[in-house]
């Protein structure tokens, strides 16, 4: 319950209209797209400018009161659900694209814009803004840079940070805070652009960014190579970088995932083979016939069993529609769809995917894997029941194991999706003590209080996943 | 409004659990794009819905999020998951119009049109009949000049000023056509609709001659009744359910190979007869049977390759699509091709031609602020086409689009008609 008194002021400053605290909104704001994790907040405040933002934040600061930032809550580690109630800041009314700077190559935009509004505007404009998470549709800016949103070009163009180069942003006090520039180079003490990156709604809440954009690139082509056997598609992939050529898009589809696909978007997938490559080349028209080509010879030299490039813009974004739907798709088969982030070097995919694999085996799980295979980022997809408690707790332990494997082959335990709370028992295998230390530090020093998104990140119980609460 | 309280909306648990909250469905729905909160979303509803059925919420709580909702289903089409938003929705409005004690005047209301009027044609006619009288006395002149209209409760004065000229009160449609060569065209059973043959009479006359045109033989049952679109949405599925076994009877007595209709929202509610009668052993097989002769006009016409002769007309051209017969009945094509058969017409795409206009049955009435936010939208969209014409297929969507035209300040400038009236009027059949 809040306050009244806090209530009021918060409707001073927001108006009416934008202060929710009925017990079907507050249900409305209880989840993300992570399975499983549910909490209601106390209320629901809905700014309209930083102005506002900073005000609420004072209020929060004065009280004491959780703070969750929340753009679309599409993320995929429960980083938007108020863990400990309190107050969730939705940010989708900040939603202007302030400025497209074609001088500078710059976009500046609230926090609310969603991705792929930005992409068509500034595509518009003959730009380009790389970054492009699957959730695109709708997630909004905000979110990616707090996660530090991949996508399926990251291979060649990075991820989120790589285009961020000014933010705006309040602080748990209330304080706005200035970090970056237009400048293509600046050396000015800490990197506080880069902090806020990734950092998960916890250290500050973005309010305004500036991105960098570039030339849209001239042509793309797109084209599927069909492999019997996982080793062979590994390869493929390592090869095809050592050769040099790094194209957009490299992303890998495991069988389980295909027969899902196929079910759903019904392209003529085969049905019966261990892995699909699917790979975009851009740039100018000349390089990306020779790209393309070359990995097409490539991929049959790693025994491919058909290779496939698409000779029109609309066979292409059928076959990139394939992946984007792949997670969606899997969620046709089950009620239940727990997908994790794990993320290996390139050439330890082969092991990783056999390990994958055999722990479903072990486990009696069905557990599909698609993915960016050319950043080394897996997105192994469990197919299960909530209501299934026993099946539950396998589910845990196979993710334990997948981990440990991860982390063994010099992998990560997010490459995108962020720690939130369903990794927050995973960090510290990550950083080890001292990162946990170091983070906590930066913490307290932007949020003495601990106020902004509690509960997230860091947690008390290292090493479990917390699937179920209780 | 009651306070009895529900624990639960009896929907399947795995429908409710089939959505993984991925948020796909934001970015198609309309109502999000005006009121940005997640009350206003198709996930957001779902939500809702499931914590109602957990015990969490009580079932009035989630009445203004559902009632805010248009029906329009684009949300289901973009769904990766298959959730079956429709059904879900309209199982929640059954069980809340259980629960809920309406006030005096609007039980009045719903008795009226849902029992009265809305399943019987002839009424249907009388009203017809009352307008006329209305528009044609010189009484509207008065009524618009002392300004009662704007009085009127439920923004009335807003429709009464973009209701077209309706029909004569004997205006009828033949019982019977046979086309004038032999031909082996299946016969056809013509279904006129109830606000259709009410207030667009006229566009029943053209398709009907656009199918003698092309060599159906035609019969008009006079047993048909109304399709229940508006009962099943207004949350009375029982009465839905009656009409449609009245329907089903109806094209079973006609012996026709189809019921073709022009009305992409009743289409719609027809073309489910089968997920309505799911459970009712003795009407399920029936249901089946019937939902694959449903025909809309654009699906029949597209399909025979054998308009006729359409003549030249020089004008542009722009479509805004049925919900219902884009995202239920999945015609998008179709009307887009006929259009472009017609020689001389310049066909631009609308952005956004496939989301709602806001008309969505009776929520332009019950939600006029929301549906004329919607609509406005929309307008800007159809201004940008520099169309001359925006043609429909749907009654509903007809009305809608008469007033935003009206709104914009385009009257005379720009016409609104439905597809069978443009290709009647290329095929100067009318
Ligand atoms: C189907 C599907 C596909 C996906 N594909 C990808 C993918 O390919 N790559 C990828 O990286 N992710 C992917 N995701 C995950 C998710 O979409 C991303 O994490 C996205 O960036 C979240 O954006 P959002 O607007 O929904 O943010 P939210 O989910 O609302 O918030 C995410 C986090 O950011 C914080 N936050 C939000 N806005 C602000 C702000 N203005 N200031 C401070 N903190 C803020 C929140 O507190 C939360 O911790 C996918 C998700 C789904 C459901
Ligand atoms: S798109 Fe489907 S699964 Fe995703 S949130 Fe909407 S209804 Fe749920
Ligand atoms: S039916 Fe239409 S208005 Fe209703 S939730 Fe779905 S998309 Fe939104």
């Amino acid at each position: 319950m809040i306050d009244p008194q806090v209530k009021q002021r918060l409707v001073e400053i927001v108006g009416e209209n934008w202060v929710l605290d009925q017990p079907e909104e507050l249900v409305a704001y209880s989840y993300d797209s992570t399975p499983m994790y549910q909490e209601l907040p106390d209320i629901v405040v809905l700014p309209k400018t930083t102005e506002e933002v900073a005000k609420v934040m004072r209020i929060a600061y004065e009280y004491g009161i959780p703070v969750i930032p929340r753009g679309s809550a599409t993320n995929l580690s429960g980083g938007t659900v108020p863990l400990k109630g309190g107050l969730v800041l939705a940010l989708n009314r900040m939603n202007q694209i302030l400025e497209i700077d074609e001088e500078n190559l710059t976009a500046t935009v609230q926090p609310g814009v969603i991705t792929q509004e930005l992409h068509q505007t500034v595509e518009a404009k003959g730009l380009f803004y790389p970054p492009d998470p699957g959730s695109l549709r709708i997630s909004t800016i905000g979110g990616n840079i707090a996660e530090n949103a991949g996508g399926l070009r990251g291979l060649k163009y990075g991820v989120t940070k790589d285009y961020v180069i000014a933010l705006e942003a309040v602080l748990p006090n209330g304080d706005i805070l200035h970090t970056g520039g237009k400048l293509a180079k600046d050396v000015a003490g800490y990197d506080l652009t880069k902090l806020l990156i990734g950092s998960e709604g916890t250290l500050a809440v973005i309010t305004k960014a500036t991105l960098k954009l570039l030339p849209l690139p001239e042509t793309k082509r797109t084209m599927l190579a069909i492999f019997k056997d996982l080793t062979d598609a590994a390869r493929a992939v390592s090869k095809i970088i050592a050769n040099k050529i790094i194209p957009v898009t490299l992303e890998f589809m495991d069988n389980g995932t295909i027969n899902v696909v196929e079910d759903y978007v019904k392209i003529g997938l085969p049905r019966d083979v261990e892995a699909i490559l699917l790979m975009e080349q851009d740039g100018s028209k000349d390089q990306v016939d020779r790209d393309i080509e070359k990995m097409a010879e490539i991929c049959r030299q790693e025994q491919a069993v058909s290779v496939q490039v698409a000779s029109t813009a609309k066979e292409a974004e059928q076959l990139m529609t394939a992946r984007r739907m792949a997670l969606s798709a899997l969620a046709r088969l089950k009620p239940t769809t727990i997908l994790e982030d794990a993320t290996v070097p390139r050439s330890e995919l082969a092991p990783m995917v056999e390990t994958i694999k055999n722990v479903a085996k072990k486990y009696n799980l069905m557990i599909c894997t698609f993915g960016h295979a050319g950043d080394g980022n897996l997105h192994p997809t469990c197919l299960t029941d909530v209501r299934n408690a026993d099946e539950i707790k396998r589910v845990e332990k196979a993710f334990d194991e997948i981990y440990e494997k991860t982390i063994e082959l010099g992998g990560t335990i997010t490459g995108e999706h962020g720690v939130g709370i369903a990794k927050a028992g995973y960090l510290e295998w990550k950083v080890g003590k001292s990162g946990i230390e170091v983070m906590k530090g930066i913490k307290k020093a932007f949020d003495p209080k601990g106020i902004l998104n509690p509960g997230k990140l860091f947690t008390d119980q290292p090493r479990k996943r917390v699937v179920i609460q209780s | 409004m009651s306070h009895q309280i529900s624990l639960a909306l009896g929907i399947s648990e795995d429908d409710l659990l089939n959505c993984m909250q991925c948020g796909f469905c934001l970015s198609v729905c309309p109502t999000y794009k005006i009121i940005p909160k997640e009350t206003a979303t198709p996930r957001g509803r779902i939500a809702l819905m499931k914590a109602v059925q957990d015990g969490g919420l009580v079932t009035k709580d989630i009445t203004e999020s559902l009632d805010l909702c248009l029906g329009c289903r684009a949300c289901e089409v973009a769904c990766p998951s298959g959730v079956q938003y429709g059904t879900m929705l309209e199982h929640a409005k059954e069980v809340i119009t259980e629960q809920t004690n309406f006030s005096a005047p609007v039980k009045a209301v719903r008795w009226l049109f849902l029992k009265q009027l809305l399943p019987y044609p002839k009424r249907m006619k009388w009203i017809r009949g009352g307008i006329r009288i209305y528009q044609k006395s010189g009484l509207q002149k008065i009524a618009r000049k002392s300004g009662i209209l704007k009085t009127l409760p439920w923004h009335m004065g807003a429709f009464e000023a973009v209701l077209p000229e309706v029909a004569p009160f004997r205006a009828k449609l033949p019982k019977r056509v046979e086309p004038n060569a032999k031909t082996n065209k299946p016969t056809v059973a013509f279904f006129s609709g109830c606000i259709q043959d009410t207030v667009f009479h006229e566009t029943n006359v053209s398709t009907m001659k656009l199918l003698e045109a092309a060599g159906f033989p035609i019969v008009t049952p006079e047993d048909q009744t109304c399709c229940g679109a508006v009962h099943a949405h207004a949350g009375e599925v029982d009465l839905a359910k009656d009409l449609a076994k009245k329907n089903i009877e109806m094209l079973e007595r006609s012996g026709a190979s189809y019921l073709v209709n022009n009305q992409g929202g009743c289409g719609a509610m027809l073309k489910e007869y089968d997920k309505l009668l799911a459970d009712d052993p003795v009407w399920a097989e029936r249901a089946k049977a019937f939902v694959k002769k449903v025909k809309d006009i654009n699906e029949i016409l597209a399909e025979i390759d054998e308009l006729p002769k359409l003549y030249p007309m020089n004008v542009r051209v722009t479509y805004q699509d049925s919900c219902h017969l884009t995202n239920v009945q999945k015609v998008t094509l179709q009307p887009r091709k006929l259009i472009q058969s017609i020689p001389g017409i310049e066909y631009v795409e609308m952005v956004g031609a496939g989301t709602c206009c806001g008309s969505a049955g009776t929520y332009n009435i019950v939600h006029y602020d929301e549906s004329m936010q919607i609509l406005d939208a929309k307008m800007i969209n159809v201004i940008n086409t520099q169309a001359e014409i925006v043609v429909v297929a749907n009654p509903g969507c007809q009305m809608q689009m008469r007033m935003g035209v009206q709104r914009a300040g385009l009257e005379g400038k720009v016409r609104v008609m439905h597809i069978a009236d443009l290709l009647a009027e290329a095929a100067r059949l009318k």
